[in-house]
Order: C-alpha cells, then structure tokens, then sequence
C-alpha cells in the first residue's frame, strides 16, 4: 500500500529525520548512528518516506545517500493553499447572503 | 464585504488537522442558521461554480445531513455528514464522509467541529478538522479541482472563439 504523506510527517522521528537530511543527505547508517537507532528501525522509516516520495535516494559509490525532497513538500503546501482558497471563496458567499438577509430584516 | 473581518487558515501537519477561524458581520444565532440548515447552507455551502444540493437534513444528534457538491457540467460529488453533538448556538460537531449516490459512506472521514461565538455584534466561528489521512483530505479537493478545471476549459474555449 501506497503511504499516506500525513501518517509519514506525523511521528516525530520521521519528522526529526526530514529536519536532519534537509540539511544534509545522509546514509541510513548516519541516521541510525545520529538517532541511536538500529539500522532495521531506520530502515523501516526510510521506507515510508521514500513511498510517498519525501525523501530521494542517491547512490554515491557504495553508499546509498537519502535526500529531501522538497518538490513534495511543495505539492503538499501547494495542495493546502488551494483548500484554504476554497473556503475563502465559500466564507465571501456567506458574507453575500448574511448581508442580503440582514437587508430584507 | 468588510475586510477588517479575521480569516485564519492553519494546518498542524503532525496532528493531522487544519484550523479555520472566520469572523462574519452577523449576529450569532444568524450565523449558526447559516451553517445548520439546509436551504442556507445550499446557498454558500459549495466554492462557486460547484453548488451544493442537500437532498435531506436531519440537524440534531445522530441525525445526517446527505448532500452533493455539483460541477458547472453537473458531475455530482455525494457526502453524508452526521452530526455527533449539537449544543444550539454555540457549538457542534460532526463526522464527515464521501458516499456514492446511495448514500454508502467510504470510510473512513473527517471529524469536524464548529465553534461559534459574539462580540460587538460580529460572529467568529472556529472550525476544526482531522483527518486520520492525508488522503482523505486530499479528496475533500477533488470534487472541487473537477469544477475548476472545467470552468478553466470552458474559458479556453470561449478565447479560443473570440480568437
């Protein structure tokens, strides 16, 4: 199953993880190294986020490097801007029919 | 329309859930019509061009409003919305979720609550809403993102007319 980006950003260790690489693209045995972690933990948090395409990996010889990505972070606020315009177009229309009702009053 | 009135719009990413606070030029109990009872919610309850039909509404606990958000070409988005607590003015909450034409739900949905209070004569309502995924959220959009395309096309078509 495809994973949801919500359940991704919400545990705390995935989002320190996010903090971490968007400053520097790590190798999951830095962040096993850097969280205290075991690698199969790590492991287990890499894979949700790079399923819903937050983090990118990058072979750099032997060494696997994981990266932000931040186009999906991107699409993900983009996505929120366009909700919250929807109710600023809903909310005008009330302020159209509460001022017509309150004019017929 | 009064720009002075407040329009907050947040999202807590980690707790899966959006806040919107909106203040309104209107007493309470006026307000709380607007946003309880059918023939008022169908007249601003849906982003223009899409439109919202309530087909039936019971507004008191347990009861469910059925309803649909419909595009400019007349696509038609169902969903039921029950409502779990209801204290009259001032506050009630529901549970919202997409359902075919039938009126079978696709669940899981969002849990909203609705918070109203007064000041001076202007009404500030408080909602908030969580979502167990991110996904379900996403498709509170995707009604929406069907009429806005097509109004897009519509106007292609139209300069393309005039071209």
């Amino acid at each position: 199953m495809k994973q949801d980006i919500f359940q991704a950003i919400a545990d705390p260790t995935r989002r320190a993880i996010l903090t971490l690489i968007a400053i520097q693209a790590l190798t999951p045995n830095a962040m096993a190294e850097k969280f205290d972690m075991s690698r199969q933990a790590v492991s287990k948090h890499i894979k949700v986020l790079h399923e819903c395409e937050l983090i990118k990996p990058e072979q750099c010889g032997r060494e696997i490097y994981y990266h932000f990505n931040a186009k999906k972070m991107q699409e993900f606020d983009h996505w929120l801007a366009q909700f919250r315009q929807n109710w600023e177009t809903q909310f005008n229309q009330l302020d159209h029919l509460l001022t017509t009702i309150n004019e017929q009053k | 329309m009064n720009n002075d009135l407040l329009f907050d719009f947040n999202v807590d990413k980690a707790a899966k859930t959006v806040y919107i606070t909106r203040e309104f030029n209107a007493v309470q109990s006026l307000v709380w019509d607007a946003f309880t009872k059918a023939e008022l919610l169908d007249q601003w309850g849906a982003p223009a061009p899409m439109r919202a039909k309530t087909k039936y509404m019971n507004f008191e606990v347990g009861g469910r409003r059925f309803y649909a958000m419909i595009s400019p070409d007349g696509q038609e988005r169902w969903a039921v919305q029950e409502f779990t607590s209801i204290t009259p003015k001032t506050n009630f909450k529901m549970y919202n979720a997409f359902a075919d034409k039938d009126e079978n739900r696709e669940l899981p949905g969002s849990e909203w609550d609705y918070n109203f209070s007064e000041q001076n004569g202007i009404t500030k309502v408080d909602i908030t809403i969580f979502n167990e995924s991110f996904e379900r959220l996403e498709k509170l959009l995707e009604g929406f993102k069907i009429g806005f395309t097509i109004t897009l096309k519509n106007l292609e078509e139209l300069l393309a007319t005039l071209a």
